[in-house]
């Protein structure tokens, strides 16, 4: 991935205009690299919800390219990689390389980025997508530049080019503008996709697909570092913002940190998630693990409900999934109307009340009806 | 203790505007800034350094004009400051920024000893990647410690240190060896002021400046747009919505009267919705 230009003026998109005309010629060795691999996230029993999105996103590239889509799972248990295998093929991967050792117990950089770039130098694959995730961005870095390959963080749209190459899209200059990446003669061609910025592909149960074994040549006393314990989020402060059908968030329109319990109780009688903009989470009326847009979390809910978000361009990429935005802000001209789908101009900390009390008797007059 | 921290000049994203014909970001006037995750690690090496003795040298890569960031990391109390700068490393992508990078850090080693910690900023807020710390963690074949929330402690004469690591779902607790590189998460400190002295100290500082050639960088073709494996093909603006948002008509309206627009508007949108949060509403 390009960072920003070292030079002053526009020198990026400029300097990459004139090498984008350069010629691609794949060196010889790099032309046996075929297929579409998936890093498929394991932990705690798990399989990270980004992996099966990329599945389902991996699967169009491999079609595609009318090649086999893989995942590559990493792990301690050879029957729980069996199983989130079997996960992986009913969500559209053809096979799955496993790597099982008691060293792969907990992620580390030094064991996982050992284990995915064996894999990757056995098998030769032409794309390789990583969910953005803490862990995803940890190894994936190091991945690429152990194989010396390029590598596109944070994408928002995957396709393939007529010459057969990865076209790979991401927000650039915090979201003002997009830009399509492409790796020159390296392969594998690697990115990261954020969670939730693609859908969750339909799962076709029955499928199913071949598990190939790839061992772990290492020793745990030649691994530095140690995990001494781990601390898991608690169950009921994890907060499930990303996956929500409904989320209701707030903005500066708000006011003050009180009024952030408007926002709150309409979520709770819907059942929703809540959230906010990024500087709600600097002035600590919410925390940062509900900070949407950027920075923050991608979400795709069903409904978004948005009260006193101007819908700054880093706010929008966050929530631009949501099949239904519902927008509350007084200022007619406020962007967030640019991408709402509906639009309510008037006082948030007068509507949400009103509408907490409407949904919550609707609710319970249909029950007792129902 | 040797301390390294890699920092960035960034223009502030939150003034950077796109030209609407040319699609070019439009650089004139907007200010620059030292990238704000890159003050979170500055800030914890120079804990580090008060608390444990030792220096804090700032290495950064960029044009000429980075020295005024370099200077501010002066005055918040580094002790020295790097500036890597040559046209050869124009255009760099993360791959080549990593290897300019470890060339220059091998060169602060050989010149004022092996750092213990090489500190990066999680991301930067232009490129945006979170893949430069890595790059060089893999290159120079050091323990990478990313999303550091906190680091509980050195003990120096083991060359020990234990960090809290913000993973998927929870924290891991890492004891690891050094050398290090770690970036960490925000939120984990706040900058500390620069005293009055130490401004005027930095302002007649000199900042060390190496060339590609002085750095030791031993392969050019590894450097600036010829040594990125990826181009931009690219640049645009996000396609706007074709249509607004359709304004619910609640001009003048009690919000009791426009909280039932909204209900009846957003049924008749979304049947499925109502059924949904009716079985919730009875606890299915
Ligand atoms: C690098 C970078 C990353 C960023 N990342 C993020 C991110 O991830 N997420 C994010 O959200 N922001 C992010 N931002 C910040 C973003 O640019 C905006 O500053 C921020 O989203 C604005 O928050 P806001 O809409 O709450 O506040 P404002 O922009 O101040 O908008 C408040 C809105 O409330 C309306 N209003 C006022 N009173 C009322 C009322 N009584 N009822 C209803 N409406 C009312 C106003 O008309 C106005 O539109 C980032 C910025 C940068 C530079
Ligand atoms: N040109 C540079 N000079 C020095 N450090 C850099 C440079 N680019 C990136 N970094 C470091 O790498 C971190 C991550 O950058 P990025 O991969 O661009 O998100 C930054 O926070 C810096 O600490």
């Amino acid at each position: 991935m390009t960072t920003a230009p070292q030079a002053p003026k526009p020198a990026a998109p400029a300097a990459g205009g004139n090498r984008a005309t350069m010629k691609k010629e794949l060196p010889e060795h790099f032309k046996a690299y075929r297929h579409v691999w998936v890093f498929i996230e394991y932990e705690h029993g798990k399989i990270h919800p980004v992996s099966l999105e990329l599945l389902g996103e991996g699967r169009k590239l491999a079609d595609k390219l009318q090649v086999e889509l893989a995942g590559v799972i990493i792990g301690e248990k050879a029957d729980e990689l069996a199983a989130a295998a079997q996960e992986c093929f009913e969500y559209g991967a053809d096979l799955c390389y496993r790597v099982y050792d008691p060293i792969l117990a907990h992620y580390r950089n030094q064991s996982f980025t050992k284990a995915m770039t064996d894999v990757v130098n056995t098998y030769k694959p032409e794309i390789f997508l990583l969910g953005a995730t803490t862990l995803g961005r940890d190894l994936a870095g190091s991945v690429a530049t152990t194989l010396l390959t390029g590598l596109t963080a944070d994408c928002t749209e995957l396709a393939i080019d007529d010459e057969r190459s990865l076209a790979a899209t991401r927000p650039t200059f915090g979201g003002s503008l997009l830009c399509t990446i492409h790796t020159l003669n390296f392969r594998p061609q690697m990115a990261t996709v954020r969670p939730r910025v693609f859908g969750l592909p339909d799962r076709q149960p029955g499928r199913t697909g071949r598990v190939i074994d790839h061992p772990l040549d290492m020793t745990e006393e030649s691994i530095i570092t140690k995990v001494l314990k781990f601390i898991p989020d608690r169950e009921s402060n994890q907060c499930q913002l990303a996956f929500a059908d409904i989320v209701v968030a707030g903005g500066l329109g708000l006011r003050s940190a009180e009024n952030f319990h408007l926002v709150k109780n309409l979520a709770e009688v819907l059942g929703a998630e809540y959230g906010g903009s990024r500087p709600l989470v600097q002035k600590g009326w919410i925390t940062a693990d509900r900070q949407i847009g950027q920075t923050g979390k991608t979400i795709r809910p069903k409904v978004y409900i948005a009260a006193g978000i101007s819908g700054a361009i880093q706010h929008r990429v966050g929530v631009e999934g949501a099949d239904l935005i519902i927008a509350i802000n007084t200022d007619p001209n406020a962007p967030i109307y640019d991408f709402a789908h509906v639009g309510l101009i008037a006082d948030a900390t007068q509507v949400l009340p009103a509408l907490t009390e409407a949904f919550a008797k609707h609710l319970s007059v249909n029950r007792i009806a129902g | 203790m040797h301390i390294v921290v890699c920092i960035k000049q960034v223009p502030d994203s939150a003034q950077i505007r796109v030209h609407p014909v040319t699609n070019t970001i439009m650089r004139q006037g907007v200010p620059t800034i030292i990238n704000p995750y890159d003050l979170v690690v500055l800030e914890e090496a120079l804990r580090l350094r008060d608390n444990y003795g030792g220096t804090v040298t700032v290495l950064t890569m960029g044009p000429p004009m980075a020295e005024d960031s370099l200077r501010k990391c002066l005055t918040f109390g580094a002790d020295r400051a790097v500036l890597l700068t040559d046209r050869f490393f124009a255009g760099s992508d993360t791959l080549a920024t990593s290897y300019a990078l470890t060339a220059a850090i091998r060169k602060i080693s050989e010149t004022w000893g092996k750092p213990d910690i090489v500190f990066a900023g999680k991301q930067t807020i232009d490129g945006d990647t979170a893949q430069v710390g890595p790059g060089i963690a893999s290159r120079l074949n050091l323990q990478q410690l990313t999303y550091v929330s906190k680091i509980n402690g050195v003990v120096s004469d083991k060359n020990q240190i234990e960090v809290e690591r913000r993973a998927e779902g929870g924290i891991q607790v890492l004891v690891s060896t050094m050398p290090v590189l770690v970036t960490m998460i925000e939120g984990s400190n706040e900058m500390r002021r620069g005293t009055m002295a130490a401004a005027l100290a930095a302002a007649k500082a000199e900042i060390v400046t190496w060339s590609a050639a002085d750095a030791g960088v031993e392969d050019m073709t590894k450097c600036g747009l010829r040594g990125s494996p990826t181009v931009v093909k690219k640049v645009f603006a996000p396609a706007a919505r074709s249509e607004k948002a359709f304004q619910l008509p609640v001009a003048g309206k009690p919000a009791e009267e426009i909280a039932a627009l909204l209900l009846e508007d957003l049924f008749q949108r979304k049947p499925a919705i109502e059924d949904e949060l009716m079985k919730f509403a009875s606890g299915q």
